[in-house]
């Protein structure tokens, strides 16, 4: 860990003032950015800590949806009645995530913002885009177990390995944020993360010193919402493959769907596609096979993580059945 | 006392303290944080040490550039192989030579040691220290360098062959055969608290708080490293946060501390990170092992070889010891085990709880369950069928062998009649069930172990050993042995341990702690008994020991009576005639029962039961946890741990826990261990076995063999993960 300064931010605007600055860092739980730190993965050279920040609300939108402030802590959020009640994919996707006092501490906006658990970008003496740009990609010829198989390129194929951002964006929410001048945005997240290309080390459509100060989520879509993890133990384990879904069916008959996944792809995976597919259609084998081959298209293995492909199918497959089983 | 011959009656077998389920006697001083290991002794003026790892595999330091990290805040010295003293060498359990020179024989080697005011500044220093490598082509990879593979002469384990009768003939013209080939992951301890030292000098003195499962050895092996006498060498390490081996020798962080701590001439302490732990310290060698069976129609083994290789640095002969159990679990005319060694750069392999049986009845008792489906026999009628009269290799009795009954009453418990022997049958929802089972044995050996018991005026009494109680329950069981005794509550007993300035004591490993320095407590508690009577003018042979005091006929003297200030006594115990002549092994069976979903693969332990016989039980609650943490083990062999090594770098790619993955609690859903009554009166004045590792051996073949009943996936790869088993469950489509 190198050594930084730190200072306590009183409000978002003071915040987002000392964050544009080079070598600043927004400190949140610091569940993610800290492990970093100490492998020097991460070297800021001042920490902005946003905790006192009023950013802890959970609140009704005028328009029937909620508001999640950024500072809400995942366990909160999780617990949340509104959420529980309306958002169930959104409750199970944080549970599925890391560990209880993981929870307990980790943010809406540090979620959001993790980083991948690539195992080359944890160890700073390996090549890796991502950390070092033009390095090179360790995992491309290496072990890539954990890694993506669709939006990657020649220069990273890293996943994000959050459960909430899954279920988010299945849930076509909006991120909001600030800047130093004041200005907000509510940024879709279906905009808001971006494929690695040949600049992997960008992971957002954040500007320096742009702070999250929210999520929000329309009124959920009609149908019943399931949030499967596929993972290589029973808890605190990251996705292999997961699969947020929300899914408007009735005796034997889809009327629409939205399907998110995670673990697939450097970002939360959304497939419009897939859905067409599924709009409208009988709920058969048929209708799921295309579907999980409409997610599929493109999809590249890499050796380690080419068994990915059969699990997605067949995880996909699993969760469609489950949810319209009549 | 030396073991050569059967204990005969002793006070132990009346009804007593021993064997109850008491409470840990250290456990209020772990849950307050009372209980001080070797990171947190507080010392003034203390330094903190930080390691830099080479990050190659194998090749030359070109260049080390020190001068940034020597300036950087607090820095108070980086010491590297230039400025490292003179060291004495041996392999990894005589001597732990460090920065020797500009060589790198393994990943992770320690090529700098950066020395600062506080832990942070010297962290942050270490990122300063620039090196520069001649890399040069390493020998990674088990499987690629299989053909270099020698036979292994260790000077303190068994022989790597052997052989009795003619193997492959027999094998070739048994009616039935089985001729399978199992492979182990390479795996790393992960115990929890991290590798650490506390080194200090006092002129030519030195004392380290470290965490070291074996103190005598280890003072012996600082001393040799360090060219001192070994009387100039302490070790304190009453607490350690676990070890499973990982801590039976010395490690760099000892080594690294003495050294700078002396040319410091201040104290200097060291944790490994949980990063370095799985370069810098070691690991168990991955395996490859090809069993083959051969029987008659019925069943009975006519054939039974085990061929193993393992890897290990070219100036090591430790290998994985897979295939000696091999020798004594069955009987069968016609034997051949082989051990070869493949010379690797990677880091040292060495002993990780149950080494060599823990992977090997991974092969083996799954091997027993293919050949079982062949002669469509039950697993545990095949293995009655080869039950062996006395030991198939040494021809020696055992001194207690209860497996039949192990499996007969886990049967019973578990419910094994409800097993269907064809695969894929049962289901709950999108779970495949299926229950599996698998034997479990273990040698008891017995070390050379000594103890002092001094009885106070007030009534106390303080047992001291160097022996360490790694979280096992070591503290607790010497202090039921002392109390019943002496005749005094447990409350009333001392137990100081973990101090090379007491009495040598074996140590925790191998499944030896517990028999060995209980043994030389129950030695001493004989001869205090015997002086205290002498001192009451009683016959030690008839007087009893109760509530404090000491009676025979109907005269009675209150302990505190007679000490005067205090009374001791010595106790020792020592391997004998016993040990060769008897085969001592403990044993047990597994049962487990798993789901596997039929569309992801994903696997899932839904209960497990263990049946285990190991002499006599000191202490019902400590002996059942260690058979479960066995049996936890098991399921993190079988399913989750595995170090994955990178050829191109020959490092271990997931060296942190968030990647390598061991079992959770959501894995370990209903579990039990029972122990059934035994007394093994050839093994030591306890009449025990070691238990400390037998709940692992043979859990990891339970588990496969129920993914096998569950699914009809048979996987020799271990670890059984989804990837593996997707292929193989229905077609989805
Ligand atoms: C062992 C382990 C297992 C885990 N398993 C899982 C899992 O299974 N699934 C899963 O989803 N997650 C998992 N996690 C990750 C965990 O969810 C994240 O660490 C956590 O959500 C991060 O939140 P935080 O508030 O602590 O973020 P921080 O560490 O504080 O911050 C993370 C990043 O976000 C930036 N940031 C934070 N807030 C803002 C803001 N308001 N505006 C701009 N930038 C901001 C920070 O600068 C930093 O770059 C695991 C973590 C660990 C350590
Ligand atoms: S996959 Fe991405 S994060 Fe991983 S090594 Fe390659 S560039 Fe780095």
């Amino acid at each position: 860990m190198k050594a930084f300064t730190y200072q306590r931010a009183d409000s978002t605007a003071q915040a987002a003032a000392a964050a544009v600055k080079p070598g600043a860092k927004i400190i949140a739980g610091g569940t993610n950015l800290l492990d970093l730190m100490k492998l020097q993965v991460e070297t800021p050279s001042n920490l902005v800590d946003i905790n006192r920040l009023p950013l802890d609300k959970i609140e009704e939108t005028p328009d029937g949806g909620l508001r999640i402030g950024t500072l809400v802590r995942n366990s909160d959020l999780a617990a949340d009645p509104h959420v529980r009640q309306r958002y169930g994919v959104l409750s199970r996707a944080l549970l599925a995530g890391a560990s209880a006092q993981l929870r307990n501490k980790a943010t809406t906006s540090g979620n959001l913002l993790q980083r991948t658990r690539c195992y080359y970008f944890y160890d700073v003496t390996k090549p890796c885009n991502k950390r070092s740009p033009g390095s090179g990609c360790a995992a491309l010829a290496g072990f890539n177990r954990i890694h993506a198989v669709l939006g990657t390129s020649e220069h990273c194929i890293a996943t994000h390995p959050s459960d909430m951002a899954v279920a988010m964006q299945a849930l076509d929410a909006k991120v909001e944020t600030v800047n130093r001048q004041g200005e907000t945005k509510a940024i879709p997240i279906a905009e808001f993360y971006r494929l690695p290309g040949n600049t992997p080390e960008i992971e957002t459509s954040l500007k320096p010193g742009e702070i999250i100060t929210a999520v929000t989520l329309p009124p959920p879509p009609p149908g019943v919402q399931l949030y499967r993890k596929v993972r290589d133990r029973a808890s605190y384990a990251f996705a292999l493959v997961s699969v947020a879904a929300i899914v408007d069916s009735n005796r034997g008959r889809i009327r629409s769907a939205r399907l998110a996944f995670g673990g697939l792809a450097p970002k939360p995976w959304r497939s419009a596609q897939a859905e067409q597919r599924l709009a409208n259609a009988p709920s058969t084998t048929t209708t799921f096979n295309s579907t999980a081959a409409a997610v599929l298209e493109g999809a590249r293995g890499f050796g380690g993580n080419d068994f990915k492909m059969p699990l997605t199918r067949r995880t996909l497959h699993s969760v469609l059945a489950e949810m319209t089983r009549t | 006392m030396e073991m050569n011959s059967p204990v005969g009656a002793n006070v132990l077998d009346t009804p007593g303290i021993v064997g109850k389920p008491i409470d840990r006697v250290d456990g209020p001083l772990k849950v307050t944080g009372g209980a001080r290991y070797a990171y947190e002794v507080q010392e003034n003026n203390v330094l903190y040490g930080f390691v830099v790892e080479a990050s190659i595999g194998k090749g030359r330091i070109k260049s080390i550039e020190t001068r940034a990290a020597e300036k950087a805040p607090g820095v108070a010295l980086v010491l590297t192989h230039r400025n490292a003293p003179a060291q004495g060498t041996g392999n990894h359990r005589e001597a732990h030579p460090v920065l020797t020179g500009p060589q790198v024989t393994g990943y992770g080697q320690p090529v700098a040691f950066v020395v600062a005011n506080s832990f942070e500044e010297a962290r942050a220093a270490a990122y300063l220290v620039n090196v520069k490598y001649d890399r040069s082509n390493g020998k990674y990879a088990l499987r690629a360098n299989l053909n270099e593979a020698r036979v292994p002469k260790p000077s303190d384990a068994p022989a790597a062959d052997s052989a009795v009768g003619d193997f492959a003939i027999a094998f070739a013209s048994a009616p039935v055969q089985l001729d399978v080939t199992y492979t182990t992951p390479l795996q790393s301890h992960a115990m929890m608290e991290p590798h650490a030292t506390l080194a200090m000098w006092d002129g030519d003195k030195l004392m380290l708080h470290t965490a070291n499962q074996m103190l005598n050895q280890g003072q012996q092996v600082i001393a040799t490293t360090l060219k001192i006498p070994v009387e100039n060498v302490r070790l304190i390490s009453p607490f350690i946060g676990g070890g499973f081996g990982g801590k039976l020798w010395v490690n760099a962080d000892a080594i690294l501390a003495a050294i700078a701590s002396r040319q410091l001439k201040r104290p200097v302490k060291i944790a490994l990170t949980r990063q370095q732990i799985f370069h810098v310290t070691t690991h168990r060698s991955d395996t490859i092992q090809r069993v083959r069976l051969g029987t008659d129609r019925e069943g009975h083994i006519l054939a039974i070889g085990h061929d193993v290789f393992s890897g290990n640095l070219p100036s090591e002969q430790t290998y994985e010891g897979a295939a000696l159990q091999t020798r004594t679990l069955y009987a069968g005319p016609n034997r051949l085990t082989r051990h070869r060694l493949a010379p690797l750069d990677i880091p040292v392999a060495s002993s990780m709880r149950a080494p060599g049986e823990s992977v090997g009845l991974m092969a083996l008792e799954c091997a027993m369950d293919e050949i079982a489906e062949k002669l469509n026999l039950d697993p545990i009628e095949l293995r009655v069928l080869n039950e062996p009269s006395e030991d198939p290799e040494k021809h020696i009795p055992y001194s207690s062998r209860h497996l039949i009954p192990c499996m007969q009453e886990g049967a019973r418990r578990f419910g094994w009649d409800k097993r269907n022997p064809k695969p894929g049958q049962v289901r709950d929802g999108r779970w495949l069930v299926g229950i599996g089972m698998a034997a479990a044995t273990r040698g008891n050996p017995l070390l050379l172990s000594k103890a002092n018991v001094r009885l106070g005026p007030d009534g106390t009494c303080t047992v001291r050993m160097a022996m360490t109680d790694i979280g096992t329950g070591t503290y607790t069981i010497l202090a039921q042995i002392a109390a019943e005794m002496l005749g005094l509550p447990t409350e009333r007993i001392q137990v100081e341990l973990g101090d090379t300035s007491f009495p040598q004591a074996a140590g925790s490993g191998g499944s030896w702690g517990a028999g060995s320095s209980g043994s030389a407590l129950f030695e001493a508690c004989n001869a205090l008994r015997e002086k205290l009577a002498r001192t009451a003018g009683m016959d030690p042979a008839t007087a009893r020991f109760a509530n404090g005091s000491i009676a025979s006929g109907d005269q009675s003297r209150k302990l505190t009576d007679l000490v005067g200030v205090g009374m001791d006594a010595d106790g020792e115990i020592r391997p004998g005639r016993n040990n060769k002549d008897f085969s001592q092994q403990s044993y047990g069976a597994h049962f487990a029962e798993v789901g596997v979903d039929e569309d992801t693969g994903e696997v899932r332990v839904r209960r497990m039961l263990g049946v285990f016989t190991a002499g006599r039980v000191l202490n019902a609650k400590t002996a059942r946890s260690q058979a479960i943490g066995g049996m936890v083990f098991g399921v993190g062999a079988a399913l989750h741990e595995e170090m994955t090594l990178d050829p191109r770098f020959g490092y271990f790619v997931n060296h942190d826990l968030a990647e390598y993955h061991v079992p959770v609690h959501a894995d370990i859903p209903d579990i039990d261990a029972v122990f059934l009554a035994e007394l093994d009166d050839q093994s030591n004045p306890l009449k025990s076995k070691g238990i400390g590792e037998l709940g692992i051996c043979g859990a990891g073949a339970s588990i496969a063999n129920a993914i096998y009943n569950a699914c009809g996936a048979r996987i020799r790869d271990y670890p059984v993960t989804l990837a593996k088993l997707l292929s193989r469950l229905p077609v989805r489509a």
